[in-house]
């Protein structure tokens, strides 16, 4: 697991010998108080707020619309935000999202490195959770090794018990706030107290439940080491000007205990502010030793540099002898160079504009994007049919969207064929300006087979581009389909 | 096979090796994991239970029915019966409406459509094509000629009974092999197929001079009985309007003059026994959607 990359003095390295495949070490890292750790304590409350909450988090749209902030509809096909409402065909602004979502982890990983998993992803945040209730079940690492020796069986047992209560009960409250978002939270919220659910929310339940429990339970620093890539596109992703969770070898070799640095030091021999307690270790959750250098399990959470720092506060030494610093920083150091700080570079830029322009693009579509949709599909077989006046028609499924909450009606009109003869087969019988009216209902979809035919001569292999219209007969808004025209 | 060598011991793992060995590397004898092999044991038992509770295993005549009695037969009755319940609400709607309201309800017209496209698919598509666009002797039904008529009623008798079929009901009505059954000459009847060819200004071939009004003559005297005076068609016998641009067995000189020589008549099946009434209702919809209906 401690895979140094010191690359400047290079020797076969003496694990090269042991076997491929090490038996699991189970970590259990020790609590710390400082900086970084009360940011991830305000960081794990508001995202597993937010987690819990949202969903009971009411937004009234009126009627015949569900009052859920946000909501994953499946059954009608619909997501709603807040104030946005997707429906099916404009799921593009969820691959909008997941482009984002990865410029801003680049971003992220150019200016501060691994700095998402150590705050921000799921898998640290409920392991973290789940270490705490460890921690204020079975205690810290040294009343558990100590309660191996004195403390009875029984009580070992039942405080396992507990523990392991307590992750399942977290662990089913996850699956049970994830199922929440995909109905209206109180009523489903009600029917699975009265056991009246449906089967799919309990099996969804039961799966959270289940990988919660092994994933932040069980494996834990394992899921960040070996299952999840984004350690492995980090390290292509990195420079050296980006903020890693650092030890300052400059300053921190020789290493040595507390008596012997000072005697040194008293001496005029070089000493460093390393005073090898090994509590950087005992605190880190994927159990890494930073002083090896960078590395791949290094999550950047920063718990490391708090348990330092209260060592060093301890002894009357400089704090942040670990800290987010560059790798380029500490080589200047060790030449007496100033260390620089360059945020601003080509690739951070680059991820900024990107995500500035693929966000801008998502918010101009969703400002712009109308309250009805047109969509054409031409009938392939037969693409063409010849009538019995000579005449060519072409068929096609028009379905058109209302996104209102009322019933709209819709002129239809057809545009780019010479001559063209527009019919609608079924139910409409109303007319407005010699073009066919449809009605759709509120929140509605509505397909009709359309038949364009023209008595006009066609050039030979005739493709001509055409284009169907809507016009809303009472607000005027208009959206367009476009299609072709086949002839012989 | 080399039998497994409890001395060969390896010396960084302390497991003892198979004693295969391939280019210098020795094959471990790691047992395999436990929670593999209860998975395994337990698929054994479930395999005897499976056996005890369901149909498994052939005998000579018959077979072992399993404890818990069943049938994959009363199965699919069970979900056909499901699919039926399902589809009860707007099923029974259809069938209780008439042909022409289930046109003037949107809603009930997309049911039937697509329960009509699905049957059309099963049923109709081997002779007129997945789209309806038939081919030579299997008509177009996109289109606006219709040789029994095009109106919902029409529609439905044609796909009730046929066409020429064994039903009692069926539309007949055949044209006479005039050339092989002596009634015309090989020279009236390539006069008449000038003159029919004619009627929907279908140019002659090159180095051909129709004689017109010969071949008027024989059309008044021996086709103009089903096809009209003016050779409009008749859809009462499913006889074909000449004067369009619409040619179900083609359009060309030989072609004309080979379906006046050895008469024409496409058979369709009667499918009033074979479909239920509200499926045929849902095919008259979605064919008579098809062109746009008449």
């Amino acid at each position: 697991m401690n895979v140094a990359t010191k690359s400047e003095n290079f020797e076969p390295d003496a694990d090269d010998d042991l076997p491929l495949y090490e038996a699991r070490r189970k970590i259990y890292p020790i609590a710390v108080h400082g900086t970084f750790r009360r940011i991830k304590w305000a960081l794990l409350l508001v995202t597993l707020g937010i987690y819990y909450l949202l969903p009971f988090v009411r937004w009234d749209r009126g009627p015949n619309a569900p009052s859920q902030a946000v909501l994953v509809d499946l059954v009608n096909g619909r997501f709603y935000f807040f104030f946005i409402e997707i429906w099916p065909q404009e799921i593009y602004y969820v691959t909008g999202l997941l482009i984002l979502a990865a410029l801003v982890l680049f971003l992220m990983n150019a200016v501060a490195g691994r700095i998402w998993c150590g705050y921000l992803c799921p898998q640290t945040v409920w392991t973290d959770l789940f270490q705490v209730i460890e921690r204020m079940v079975e205690g810290d690492p040294r009343q558990r090794r100590e309660k191996l020796k004195s403390a009875s069986r029984a009580q070992r047992a039942f405080e396992a018990a507990a523990k392991h209560f307590l992750w399942l009960m977290v662990a089913w409250w996850t699956g049970g706030a994830w199922v929440l978002y995909f109905a209206d939270a109180p009523t489903l919220t009600m029917q699975l107290l009265k056991g009246e659910g449906p089967m799919v929310a309990y099996l969804w339940i039961g799966i959270l439940t289940f990988t919660t429990y092994v994933l932040a339970g069980h494996m834990r620093e394992q899921v960040c080491t070996y299952m999840c890539p984004w350690p492995r596109i980090q390290a292509a992703l990195t420079d050296e000007y980006a903020f890693n969770v650092t030890y300052r070898y400059d300053r921190g070799e020789p290493r040595g205990s507390l008596k012997k640095t000072e005697a040194l030091k008293l001496q005029g021999l070089p000493a460093g502010d390393c005073i090898d307690c090994r509590q950087c270790v005992a605190a880190c959750p994927t159990g890494v030793d930073i002083r090896l250098g960078s590395q791949l399990a290094c999550i950047q959470c920063g718990l490391c540099i708090d348990a330092c720092d209260t060592v060093m506060e301890k002894i009357g030494r400089p704090t942040r002898l670990i800290a987010y610093d560059t790798e380029m920083n500490v080589q200047r150091r060790i030449k007496g160079l100033a260390p620089v700080t360059k945020v601003f570079r080509a690739r951070t830029l680059l991820y900024a504009a990107l995500i500035v322009i693929v966000g801008g693009m998502m918010v101009a579509t969703l400002a712009m994007r109308g309250s009805e949709g047109l969509s054409a599909i031409h009938d392939r077989n037969p693409l063409f049919v010849q009538l019995s006046d000579g005449s060519i028609r072409n068929a096609y499924t028009l379905r058109i969207v209302n996104k209102q909450s009322m019933p709209r009606r819709f002129a239809l009109s057809v545009e780019g064929v010479p001559e063209a003869q527009l019919e609608v087969v079924g139910g409409i019988s109303e007319i407005e300006d010699g073009r066919p009216v449809v009605a759709v209902g509120p929140d509605q979809t509505f397909e009709l087979r359309a038949l364009v035919s023209t008595h006009a001569k066609l050039p030979a292999e005739a493709s001509l581009p055409v284009t169907f219209k809507i016009t809303d007969v009472a607000g005027g808004e208009t959206s367009i389909a476009p299609d072709h025209f086949k002839g012989p | 096979m080399a039998d497994i060598h409890k001395n060969d011991v390896d010396a960084i793992s302390g497991v003892s090796t198979t004693g295969h060995e391939w280019d210098g590397i020795k094959e471990l004898n790691n047992p395999l994991p436990r929670w593999w092999l209860w998975t395994f044991y337990v698929c054994i038992l479930w395999s005897f239970l499976y056996w005890i509770a369901y149909p498994a295993w052939p005998l000579v005549t018959s077979y072992t029915y399993g404890v818990l009695g069943w049938k994959s037969r009363e199965a699919i009755q069970t979900d056909l019966a499901d699919l039926r319940a399902q589809r009860a609400a707007f099923g029974d709607k259809l069938a209780a409406a008439s042909l022409e309201e289930i046109e003037q309800t949107p809603e009930l017209l997309a049911f039937a459509r697509a329960q009509g496209r699905a049957a059309f698919g099963d049923n109709c598509a081997p002779c007129h094509g997945a789209g309806g666009a038939g081919s030579k002797g299997y008509p177009n039904l996109n289109d606006d000629d219709w040789l029994w008529g095009g109106s919902l009623e029409q529609i439905q008798t044609t796909i009730l009974h046929g066409a020429r079929s064994t039903d009692a009901n069926a539309h007949v009505g055949d044209m006479l092999a005039f050339g092989r059954d002596g009634v015309l000459q090989r020279p009236e009847i390539v006069a008449v197929a000038d003159y029919v060819r004619s009627l929907s200004d279908l140019p002659p071939p090159a180095g051909v001079t129709p004689d017109l009004a010969k071949g008027k003559e024989v059309f008044a005297a021996n086709c103009a009985a089903c096809h009209g005076d003016e050779g409009k068609g008749n859809t009462e016998l499913g006889a074909p309007n000449l004067t369009d641009g619409i040619w179900l067995f083609g359009s060309d000189r030989d072609s004309v003059i080979a379906t006046i020589t050895n008469g024409r008549g496409g058979i369709m099946p009667a499918w009033s026994g074979r479909l239920d009434p509200t499926t045929i209702k849902a095919l008259t919809v979605y064919v008579h959607s098809l062109g746009g209906g008449k």
